[in-house]
């Protein structure tokens, strides 16, 4: 029997704002690297990683931990090995 | 160390069952020029390099992680429920025969991944214009294997990681510049 | 932008190539090769998700690869 359940719309559309974000910040990240004196891309880069979190937060109340090894709290059971894997969805 | 993050960095979506089109991507995954190439020339270069420069390193190296996720997953879509006979006609009968559906570390002509295709000279401008080169012709496979796919939801992502490796190339070529800088005079007392 | 991404050249065509001639082929040269040290402030795509989908944060940055017949 198949038990999978499928992802929501809203699921996909989070997501998505997640890579986002999170994209602006390895863009920022390699910038930074090679002009670590740019403050105002300082100052962007911890706006967005601000907003990562945030994301973050409301994703895993969703639809469980993004992270392990303690970078993200668990529910009981422990779901952090719930599929679908990135690769499967 | 390392932390898993669940997601892809950017979205991989196909369009259709195309084990040919895998078997063309597996050059980005176990090729010469590919994704684990890349992450493994910078991540092993960055011990023996000036430390201003051992950032820019440490992070492309972690994002080409990211992006041999992303082939994986095309390569895993595209082949997932294909037939042996459907792996025989994309000419991935050899492959099938060795690793069923599995992904192996090879280049699109079947050759295992070789530690030979990177290189780390312990001279810094060596090896940062070598991460110059390799990003120059990764990008060049990107586009000849855009030019062989007729899948523009694939195409899209590939589009994504062409420009990640002009991304990346510029980011060395400043390095460069870092290196050449006279600010670091050797101080004589 | 005051630069070309894409370059062409017209290869020697013998009356003894046996595969129809191309007669202008072309290759990629993307803005990395023009921008030296990237300057600071330079503009960025407006959203995140722009961002995301052009594969960088700046336009300055930012190359497109056409399809074959549109660099031919």
């Amino acid at each position: 029997m198949n038990q999978q359940k499928e992802l929501p719309k809203e699921f996909y559309e989070l997501l998505e704002q997640i890579q986002a974000v999170d994209f602006v910040l390895v863009e920022l990240t390699l910038y930074l690297d090679t002009h670590p004196n740019d403050l105002d891309a300082i100052k962007q880069f911890n706006n967005e990683a601000l907003k990562s979190k945030k994301l973050k937060d409301q994703y895993e109340a969703k639809y469980g931990p993004l992270m392990q090894y303690g970078k993200s709290f668990s529910y009981y059971p422990w779901n952090w090995d719930d599929a679908p894997w990135p690769w499967q969805i | 160390m390392w932390y898993y993050e669940k997601k892809l960095q950017y979205p991989v979506k196909v369009s259709t069952c195309n084990p040919t089109l895998a078997k063309y991507l597996i050059e980005q995954y176990g090729g010469a020029d590919g994704e684990l190439s890349a992450a493994l020339r910078y991540l092993n270069q960055r011990y023996t390099i000036p430390n201003k420069v051992v950032g820019l390193l440490n992070d492309i190296g972690t994002e080409e992680f990211a992006h041999l996720e992303m082939i994986a997953t095309m390569i895993y879509k595209l082949t997932k429920d294909a037939k042996p006979e459907e792996l025989v006609e994309a000419g991935l009968g050899a492959h099938f025969v060795n690793h069923d559906h599995a992904l192996f570390y090879q280049n699109a002509a079947g050759n295992s991944w070789t530690a030979n295709y990177i290189q780390a000279k312990g001279d810094p401008i060596a090896d940062i214009y070598e991460d110059i080169a390799a990003e120059e012709k990764a990008r060049a496979t990107y586009q000849w294997i855009i030019d062989v796919s007729d899948d523009p939801m694939l195409n899209d992502s590939l589009k994504f990681l062409r420009e990640r490796e002009i991304v990346h190339s510029q980011r060395f070529r400043e390095a460069a510049e870092i290196l050449k800088e006279e600010r670091d005079r050797k101080k004589v007392f | 932008m005051n630069f070309t991404q894409t370059k062409y050249y017209y290869p020697y065509i013998s009356p003894f190539d046996p595969c129809k001639p191309i007669r202008v082929k072309s290759y990629s040269t993307p803005p990395n090769l023009y921008l030296g040290f990237q300057p600071p402030h330079s503009p960025q795509f407006k959203t995140a998700r722009e961002a995301l989908f052009h594969g960088t944060l700046w336009p300055s940055l930012a190359s497109t690869y056409p399809p074959k017949g549109e660099r031919e």
